[in-house]
């Protein structure tokens, strides 16, 4: 493998890294809001959540550039208060990814939510625990195989995404250059589809092992606990 | 300790109006399904918020309504054992007990000692285990130890031997025992066994559709329940056993009882429960009879129900009630003062 492809790979795995773990905090949040809370404007949230599934990834990509390009509102904010740019750098491929792989995140950690007997947790109550302390202490350990699956399925997204990322921060080899783009430049070079094998290879490789060490994550909590 | 409670809740069709005090000691709420004891017991816990009405605990309220003032579940210390004990299925044994006692710590009051409490319940072997190895009795044993633990001023039992088989009832209601005479625990709790109750209550509430029908000691309010065998309750001491025979002789007011025999101490307080179809009237002493037990008493009432009638007898004190036929009564011309002796075919500790 070149340098250029071993740095398109490095690259992919940060991105996909940083917008799992990034977003892992949120997304439970959201997904417990969807699954144990009753508000006002609960479909609105639902909706919102669930947009990037059924928007066109290119569209998705281009609202972010609207965004978060360096005159969009939110963009701009960050630049002059923060000193932070997302646009045409790998932090702005990162969030691309993250809201890519949000919707399919709180999908599985709230559907493993409202799987919790919510009986347990009026029972924690009772003993004293406060409900921050009911979540973190039975509601989480609870739901965490789903919680595992939902950060795993973002974390697939994050690896395979291409549409939003190459929309909103273009394909620049050492900085936004993912995996897809990679394989996508090589196959439109002459003489690139060794490049391309090489790198379908290691993204086939990344994402079995993915899912092979969530399945065994999965396994490894299911047997310490059967519920009753 | 004491629990002040007046409250109504309306769901849907069904109204409930509660309105009592309780004593130290067991209190029972009685009452068919379906007659509102789990939302009162759920509205004392905080689990359900009351349309109007105060909760008071040893002089503080938890809930009044018109003060605007509801107390969460968790700052209440109010132990709750569940009919479905509910432990937490990814923790053991030693770490579902000791779940309340950490948020407990620092409130003050008797440190609720661990060691204690695992002997009390009979549960030092279990304590390394996972909740869903255990039996239904080993399982409600460990909610009772982990309500206990987080020290609660009331400790709250909804039916807590309702999905339990005879043997289990009878496996954990001398623990409940326990509890009742060394924790020092004011305990609330639902049943609708009138033997349960019998053996357990000190105050007796009957909730009948959503309101209470009565409230007193056991021996006086139990007759009243609407059970459908009226029966009676007797308090008596065990006075010795027998080993030949296997019987246990109890010695009451009333009299002598002889029952198969019992585990408890020489000196030991029971509650025979005794059903009004199991009690025969005669006008003199039967002789030659295979019945052990025969009380003297006095008629002091006579109530018929239907083609039947229930026959109030004071013996030496203790009310004693006989379900005879209309025919029975008029035969024997039974009537207020007239003495009798009560044969009494079978005594109850458990359930009936």
């Amino acid at each position: 493998m070149t340098a250029e492809e071993w740095t398109a790979v490095r690259l992919s795995l940060l991105i996909a890294v940083t917008a799992t773990s990034a977003s892992l905090p949120f997304g439970i949040a959201i997904a417990w809001l969807l699954a144990r809370g009753r508000f006002w404007g609960k479909g609105v949230l639902d909706t919102l959540v669930h947009l990037p599934l059924i928007l066109p990834p290119v569209v998705t990509g281009y609202l972010l550039l609207l965004l978060f390009g360096r005159r969009g509102p939110i963009g701009e904010f960050l630049d002059n208060v923060f000193g932070i740019v997302l646009a045409f750098r790998w932090t702005g491929a990162a969030l691309a990814c993250a809201v890519m792989g949000f919707p399919l995140m709180v999908r599985a950690i709230r559907l493993s939510i409202e799987a919790v007997d919510t009986r347990l947790e009026s029972a924690a109550g009772t003993l004293g625990a406060h409900p921050l302390w009911v979540f973190a202490t039975v509601t989480l350990p609870l739901c965490l195989p789903g919680v595992i699956a939902g950060a795993i399925l973002c974390f697939a997204k994050s690896m395979g995404e291409f549409g939003a990322t190459i929309t909103f921060v273009s394909n620049i080899p050492g900085e936004t250059q993912t995996l897809p783009s990679a394989i996508y430049t090589l196959i439109q070079v002459p003489g690139g589809d060794a490049g391309a094998m090489r790198l379908t290879l290691v993204s086939v490789l990344i994402s079995m092992t993915a899912l092979f060490g969530s399945e065994l994550l999965a396994r490894r909590i299911g047997a310490r606990r059967v519920a009753t | 300790m004491s629990l002040e409670i007046d409250v109504e809740h309306r769901r849907g069709a069904f109204h409930l109006t509660a309105r009592f005090a309780s004593q130290p000691g067991v209190t029972a709420l009685f009452g068919r399904s379906g007659s509102g004891k789990t939302t009162l017991v759920n509205i004392v816990a905080g689990l359900i918020r009351p349309d109007r009405g105060r909760v008071v605990v040893d002089g503080q309220a938890l809930v009044d309504t018109e003060r605007r003032l509801f107390v969460p579940k968790h700052r209440r210390r109010i132990g709750y054992v569940f009919q479905d004990s509910r432990l937490f299925p990814h923790l053991s044994v030693r770490q579902n007990l000791l779940y309340g006692r950490w948020f407990a710590r620092g409130d003050g009051g008797a440190s609720a000692d661990v060691g204690s409490v695992v002997e009390l319940l009979g549960i030092g072997r279990l304590l390394d285990r996972r909740p869903e190895s255990l039996s239904g009795g080993e399982k409600q044993r460990v909610a009772i130890g982990r309500a206990l633990l987080a020290r609660p001023r009331l400790l709250l039992m909804d039916e807590p031997l309702a999905s339990l088989d005879e043997a289990r009832r009878g496996e954990i209601l001398p623990y409940i025992e326990r509890l009742r005479d060394t924790a020092g625990v004011p305990i609330l709790y639902v049943s609708h066994s009138v033997a349960e109750v019998a053996r357990l209550a000190t105050t007796v509430v009957i909730l009948t559709e959503g309101k209470v029908a009565a409230v007193g000691p056991v021996a006086d309010i139990l007759p009243l329940a609407d059970t459908g065998d009226g029966g009676s309750v007797l308090e008596a001491v065990v006075a010795r056993h027998d080993d030949t025979f296997q019987l246990t002789t109890l010695s009451s007011p009333a009299g002598e009882l002889q029952v198969p025999r019992l585990a408890a101490a020489v000196g030991a307080p029971v509650r025979a429960y005794i059903r009004a179809r199991d009690v025969m009237l005669s006008l003199h002493p039967p002789q030659e009879i295979s019945a052990l037990n025969v009380l003297p008493g006095t008629v002091s009432q006579v109530a018929a129900i239907g083609p039947q009638a229930d026959v109030r007898l004071d013996c030496n004190g203790a009310m004693l009630t006989a379900r005879l036929t209309g025919k029975s009564v008029q035969r024997l011309a039974l009537r207020p003062g007239l003495a009798v002796y009560a044969v009494i075919k079978s005594v109850s500790f458990e359930r009936s």
